[in-house]
């Protein structure tokens, strides 16, 4: 075939580092943003900042909400959104105590609530594909379904998990690792790399990609959206669910409240990690990173005394400032 | 006789009340490029999309490909059977890099569905220095598309419709965006189609860009095929008045249009 058609000359200043730059540029924000809040918590409070202690609170409690926000990444960069994963969560433990009350049996609990939550999540990837409602509308619905579901199931009372104590499953999800690190950290960083790797090195990762950026080239050019935005939806399900459980078994209780609360700071460490509101763009570093930047806020709001109250207001803060930085600096860059 | 590389019977096409096609038939042979003419909103890049497995037909229509019917036609069956387009929308993810873009829909992987991002990136620097002219070392197969020019843009668009072995190369108005130079290598790529043995289908507003390089020339109106005639058969002059009575009549002058 023809040689050299729409031949062109580079532009100027386009050297591999600077391009290394403008691709990483979201990655090195936040990670300058992360050293620069521990700076600041470090000087301010050196005695708590110098020590594991905090260290391990830290590892402890941001995989609640780090979990869900590393598979909400996947979601948001295919450009949709899902705000009912806190309910998810709710009903999907709900099955487990249900099941573990009725048999006793814990594997059994533990993957018919793992499916109760994929299930949730790939019903609203449905709805959103198949029906073509925006995924806004459809998971504020699925979210107030799935709760008001859990609320008349409960009537509100709980369910103590008392059973679960001495099994190998509390050693495995929240048990302590060395003596030192919570086991929810280990699968926080499990599930961090398998993120990345689906992200960055499988097929279904150049699809999320593809689809958040540009849904109608992708599907000229064969790439089943619809399926890979499914996928996408089941997983974040599945990841609530997981999360679910995780934060269950460390107070050792099922309230039928369970995940709310986690919606502000997990939606916070997606858009501070620099996923793009628009889609096609996003890294699991970015959110990894974000969630323990949220994490360490959180604790440190409660540190200086400030009452609970600012941490809603912070959170929003956070949200709408980094969809605005990253809006404003992406149009530079590009 | 050879058989058509794809042969369309009977096509019709609806979205809701809009019949936007209405009992097409078209074929493209092996070694011709065919224009594809008509007005906007006449249904020509419903036509090829139809043919690309995006639209599915209304009921009644046949697709056959070598002269072999194919039911229930989806993109990546028509990619498998050779069928490679380059859209006159917007058709790359502006945020992704050039593999990523060049491999679009048809990554290389294993089994389990694992890039091989080593080859992917090979091969589209090697598609870079030898078919879209990038010389410079600062362009490589990492950069994301957004920050080129819209004539680099198109090439990279249509070198992805040629590193698949394309047996058919649809273009639907591919010189949109482009500059009088970058035009003229897109119509010189198009002109070339046919030696390589290969089938191609051009559609362009620009009736100086279309008649130089097809073999034949299909006339669109309003969902219908108005006209159909070799190029040898009608001068320039002579087409553009055809067109101008098309659009007046929907229909064009039996006479010397006769089918091939
Ligand atoms: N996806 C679609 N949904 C509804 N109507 C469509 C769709 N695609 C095309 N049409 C309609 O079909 C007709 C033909 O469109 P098109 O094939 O794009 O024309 P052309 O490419 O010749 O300009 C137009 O009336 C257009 O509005
Ligand atoms: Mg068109």
């Amino acid at each position: 075939m023809t040689a050299e058609r729409v031949s062109t000359v580079a532009k100027p200043g386009r050297s591999p580092f600077t391009l290394w730059l403008r691709t990483h540029a979201l990655q090195i924000g936040i990670t300058i943003v992360a050293i620069g809040i521990w700076a600041i918590f470090a000087i301010g409070s050196p005695q708590t900042f110098f020590r594991g202690n905090i260290y391990q609170a830290f590892m402890s409690t941001t995989p609640f909400f780090g979990i869900m926000a590393l598979w909400l990444t996947l979601v948001v960069i295919t450009g949709e959104i899902d705000l009912s994963f806190p309910s998810i969560m709710t009903i999907s433990m709900w099955v487990f105590a249900t099941v573990m009350m009725a048999t006793g049996n814990l594997a059994v609990a533990l993957v018919l609530m793992l499916l109760m939550g994929l299930s949730a999540g790939m019903l609203n990837g449905i709805i959103i594909t198949k029906v073509g409602v925006p995924s806004l509308v459809v998971t504020i619905g699925t979210s107030f379904f799935w709760r008001g579901m859990v609320k008349v199931l409960t009537g509100g009372t709980g369910t103590s998990l008392l059973p679960m104590r001495d099994t190998i499953f509390y050693e495995l999800f929240v048990g302590r690792l060395f003596g030192f690190i919570p086991m929810q950290m280990v699968w926080m960083a499990l599930f961090a790399i398998l993120c990345w790797v689906l992200l960055n090195r499988h097929r279904l990762g150049a699809h999320i990609y593809l689809t958040g950026d540009n849904a109608d080239s992708a599907r000229l050019m064969g790439v089943d959206v619809d399926r890979t935005k499914i996928i996408v939806f089941g997983l974040a399900g599945f990841s609530a669910a997981f999360a679910g459980l995780v934060a269950s078994l460390e107070v050792t209780y099922y309230w039928p409240t369970l995940g709310e609360g986690y919606l502000l700071n997990t939606l916070s460490s997606v858009f501070l990690g620099g996923t793009s509101v628009f889609g096609g763009t996003g890294t699991i570093y970015g959110t990894f990173v974000a969630s323990f930047i949220i994490g360490a806020i959180n604790a440190g709001i409660v540190a200086i005394g400030m009452s609970g109250f600012w941490t809603e207001l912070i959170y929003g803060l956070i949200i709408v400032l980094s969809v605005v930085t990253q809006t404003i600096v992406g149009r530079r860059i590009k | 006789m050879t058989e058509p590389t794809v042969r369309l019977v009977n096509i019709s096409k609806s979205f809701g009340e809009v019949k936007s096609l209405e009992n097409v038939n078209f074929e493209v042979y092996p070694g011709e490029v065919v224009g594809l003419l008509g007005d906007n909103g006449a249904g020509k890049s419903t036509l090829i999309k139809i043919i690309t497995g995006y639209h599915q037909p209304d009921p009644g229509g046949e697709i056959y490909f070598h002269g072999k019917k194919v039911e229930n036609l989806t993109v990546p069956k028509a990619r498998a059977l050779g069928v490679e387009t380059v859209y006159q929308e917007k058709a790359l993810a502006d945020d992704q890099s050039v593999w990523r873009n060049i491999f679009m829909g048809r990554e290389i992987a294993n089994r389990l569905g694992f890039l091989d991002i080593k080859q992917m990136r090979a091969v589209t620097q090697r598609l870079m220095t030898e078919h879209m002219g990038f010389t410079s070392k600062a362009v490589n197969p990492d950069t994301p598309v957004r920050t080129m020019s819209g004539g680099e843009r198109q090439g990279i668009a249509i070198t992805r419709a040629l590193y698949f072995e394309a047996e058919l190369i649809i273009l639907d108005e591919p010189t949109m965006a482009l500059s009088l130079s970058e035009t003229r290598k897109v119509l010189d790529f198009i002109a070339n189609i046919p030696k390589a043995g290969k089938a191609g289908i051009f559609i362009d507003h620009n009736i100086f860009h279309v008649y130089p390089v097809v073999d034949r020339i299909v006339v669109l109106d309003r969902g219908r095929v108005a006209g159909e005639f070799r190029k040898a058969d009608v001068s320039l002059e002579e087409l553009i008045d055809r067109l101008y009575q098309v659009a007046r009549t929907g229909r064009l002058e039996a006479a010397r249009g006769g089918k091939a």
